[in-house]
């Protein structure tokens, strides 16, 4: 039973990660990764100032939706 | 399949001349295990595969030669998957091998360009989500419902047929040369393989054709709202909820994505529900009474504004709202398809199948089936996805059979779906909302004499049977509820109350249905304002380079004012239109679309010839000749036909001389002033026609040109240019499908072994 739980359990944390990723939600945690695997000497941007920049080049570059 | 000569040896260009590390495994799988893996057939995967086959076979004849009384909806689900696995399995195979050729040592935009914000290594099951999502939008939900007047059997060829040979063709090339030249769009390409001309004709075009997109789509959730109180507050209250979810992730909690859009789908949920119990009072059945005029400019009215707020602020938000929304309800329609499994009364073919003189639409079966269904067969508009966005995320090369092909045939049976939600509603019901008012007359029992008048077999409507689900539905009227959304809605609640809440959930059902479209609507308006507006900001920047300046709000306005405007004159046309505003207009959205699809498969064939490739140039060229066919013949025949129904300058003829004969009132034109608008209207669609069919049959030509051209070149040994980036050695590895083969786990599990630190150079930017 216990077992059974836990396997649903997974499967929706699964379901939700993917639909996070499809959403794009883990975008911050991609470009902490890109960061650091890249080497930059600076700091990395916060959460607050990365999501803010996000939409903020959104409104530069906007990307179109289908019909 | 078997025989085939070996193209590999004159196959990818970066063959052999690229040098990946030696220090890591290999980027990609060995060729020749990779193609013994493909060739190898098991006595279970024949069996599987020959499983597929007849199962496809058997659903097809159930659909297309056993004549019952009914079908049942599953053979709808068994004919269109089965024709997908066989077509993905086989026919992208052979595009892969022949015409895109990837090469998995080479990096992808996402690894050489890496920035962590567009440049971004993504999983390829996540991707194949994002892209899904940013291609499905309401245009796969409306055509079909429109083409079902011929009958089930046409549109169902067209959506499955049209979307292996044509559709995720397109989308498959177009994400493969879009993401080898560093993510570049469609205008981009167009301008580089088919020079100043081609790619000058292909901007405007995409610009034009855009407007008319927007205009049209548009025009279908007016439809959907005007005189709904219910649907009127629900979609209203979309505003407020998305913009309280834009400060909430903006202030509140920055990044926290799936959260906000929980608690967006709760507020949306009870909006609907709201809703219904807001238009039950006098004073919400009077203040969100509204007619479609007045929604109209509304919706003008909006689309400025919400083109020129911060994204953050609105279209973000509603942007995960509407992702949310549509992997949800795709995933329920086909869960209730497959649990309820309808019973279809349509016949294959229709009495209008053969004249061209139908209600819902005008025109005969060839060619105007195949402009009407456009999405979920063959869409333009995925051309400007497909390239530009989705090819910075690609991970690895193969990949893109996949995302691309892949992700086209995952539409093409949303459309399916959508086909068999419309048709398992009551024909009688069916002609009753998507006919003009001028024919049904609006009421009740005129609907129903008209409807019975049709002499259409088995059809026997009652008014009785048109107010009781109206009212099932909670809408005052369903009478002439044109443009796709609502018979759609209807045959969605017809399904989904048998499948969860009985008919008191139907109204639920309906406005959920309703709300859906209208979201995806509305982002593609305000995203496709967006678009237009740089577009248009681009090329007076050429001659008055300030416009080159987004940041620049004048200019910004004025573009956008541009836009809105343009595409808010062709959306009050359809609605003030005396003839019945969606039936003259959604040819020329389907001609419109597939003038696009036409434009990228020109640039697409243009790129295979001078990749060499004029053996297997075919596969471009059948789908680009067929869209070309089909597109030309249908703006030619909107432009020259004789028959009124059909030729906008006939009709426009017909009025003008009724005017000049002093008549004041002329077929389903009441007053002088009604007729005046039908000489407008028309005379403008004729005039649209005609730019579109030129400005097409220009960039068709050149690419024509740069074909020839590079044959030309090669027989006479001329090197040709490519416009692909340079190779970059790959550090990465990926599997290339949903499942990975044993030498992709292999491979995967030897990169595993690597230490993270190791896998990817330092850049160091």
């Amino acid at each position: 039973m216990g077992a059974g739980i836990a396997l649903v359990a997974n499967g929706f944390r699964g379901f939700a990660r993917y639909l996070g990723g499809v959403m794009g939600a883990d975008a911050y945690a991609k470009y902490l990764e890109h960061h650091q695997a890249a080497g930059h000497a600076e700091e990395p941007l916060t959460e607050r100032e990365f999501w803010r920049d996000r939409t903020d080049r959104q409104d530069a570059n906007p990307q179109g939706r289908c019909c | 399949m078997a025989g085939v000569p070996d193209q590999r040896k004159n196959g990818p260009r970066a063959e052999g001349g690229l040098a990946t590390d030696p220090d890591l495994p290999p980027p990609a799988v060995d060729e020749a295990r990779l193609e013994a893996e493909d060739r190898k057939w098991t006595p279970a995967k024949i069996a599987l595969w020959a499983a597929i086959a007849l199962l496809g076979g058997v659903a097809w004849v159930m659909l297309a030669i056993v004549r019952g009384e009914t079908v049942n909806a599953i053979w709808f689900v068994f004919a269109s998957v089965c024709t997908y696995l066989i077509g993905y399995r086989f026919y992208s195979k052979v595009i892969e091998r022949y015409i895109t050729k990837p090469d998995d040592r080479r990096a992808t935009p996402a690894e050489y360009k890496a920035d962590g914000k567009d440049y971004v290594r993504t999983d390829r099951n996540v991707l194949f989500g994002h892209h899904f999502a940013a291609i499905a939008g309401a245009g796969p939900l409306v055509g079909p419902v429109i083409a079902a007047q011929m009958g089930y059997l046409p549109g169902t060829i067209w959506i499955i047929v049209g979307v292996v040979f044509a559709g995720a063709v397109q989308d498959y090339l177009v994400m493969f040369f879009s993401m080898r030249r560093g993510g570049r769009s469609l205008g981009q390409m167009a301008r580089e393989e088919l020079g100043v001309i081609g790619g000058t004709a292909a901007l405007i075009a995409t610009l034009l054709i855009m407007v008319i997109i927007v205009a049209i789509l548009a025009l279908v959730v007016v439809n959907a709202l005007g005189e709904s109180p219910w649907g009127v507050f629900s979609v209203g209250m979309t505003i407020p909820i998305a913009l309280f979810m834009g400060v909430y992730l903006r202030y509140l909690r920055p990044g926290k994505v799936m959260e906000v859009s929980i608690i967006g789908f709760v507020l949306l949920m009870a909006a609907i529900i709201g809703g219904g119990l807001v238009a039950q009072t006098e004073w919400g059945a009077t203040v969100f009474h509204l007619d479609k005029v007045t929604i109209a400019w509304g919706l003008i009215v909006y689309g400025f504004v919400a083109a020129i707020l911060p994204v953050w602020l609105l279209l973000a938000p509603r942007d995960y709202l509407s992702t949310f929304m549509k992997i949800g309800v795709i995933v329920m329609l086909a869960l209730a398809i497959i649990v309820v499994r309808p019973e279809v009364t349509v016949p294959a073919f229709s009495e209008f199948a053969s004249r061209e003189n139908g209600p819902v639409f005008s025109g005969a079966l060839f060619p105007f089936l195949f402009v009407t269904i456009a999405c979920g067969a063959l869409s333009g508009f995925h051309a400007l996805i497909s390239s530009g966005t989705t090819p910075k995320l690609v991970e690895k090369e193969r990949q893109t059979r996949y995302i691309g092909y892949g992700g086209m045939l995952m539409e093409s049976f949303v459309a399916i779906m959508a086909l068999v939600a419309a048709i398992s509603i009551d024909r009688g019901l069916y002609f009753a909302m998507n006919a003009p008012a001028a024919l049904t007359g609006g009421t009740v029992e005129t609907a129903a004499t008209w409807v019975n008048s049709l002499g259409l077999a088995g059809v026997n409507i009652s008014p009785d049977l048109l107010s009781e689900t109206a009212r099932n539905v909670g809408e005052q009227s369903i009478v002439s509820r044109t443009g796709g959304a609502p018979t759609l809605a209807v045959g969605l609640a017809h399904i989904m109350h048998q499948f969860v809440g009985g008919t008191a959930l139907m109204g639920f059902w309906y406005h959920f249905a309703i709300m859906f479209e209208a979201l995806f609507i509305l982002t593609a308006v305000d995203a496709g304002t967006r678009v237009a507006r740089f577009m248009l900001q681009d090329s007076i920047g050429n001659f008055v380079p300030k416009f080159k300046e987004a940041s620049w709000r004048p200019g910004a306005w004025l573009c956008t004012a541009i836009m809105v405007a343009a595409w808010g004159a062709v959306l009050l046309m359809g609605v003030t239109d005396p003839l019945g505003g969606i039936n003259t207009l959604f040819p020329l959205f389907g001609i419109a679309n597939q003038l696009l699809a036409a434009i990228a498969l020109a640039v697409c064939l243009a790129i295979v010839a001078k990749r060499g490739t004029f053996k297997y140039l075919w596969i471009v060229a059948l789908p680009l000749a067929f869209a070309a066919v089909v597109t030309i013949t249908a703006s030619y025949q909107k432009i020259f036909s004789s028959t009124p129904a059909v030729g906008y300058f006939a009709n426009n003829a017909a009025f003008s001389k009724a005017l000049a004969d002093g008549k004041t009132e002329f077929g389903t034109a009441k007053s002088v002033a009604a007729m005046e608008a039908v000489v407008r209207n028309t005379a403008i669609q004729g005039w649209l026609s005609v730019i579109f069919v030129v400005l097409s049959i220009i960039v068709i030509a050149t690419a024509l040109i740069a074909t020839a051209k590079a044959f030309r070149d090669r027989s006479a040994g001329v090197a040709i240019t490519d416009n692909e980036d340079p190779a970059v050695p790959s550090r990465v590895f990926a599997p290339a499908g949903l499942v990975p083969t044993t030498a992709e786990r292999e491979l995967a599990a030897e990169w595993g072994k690597v230490p993270a630190d190791a896998r990817l150079e330092r850049t160091g930017h």
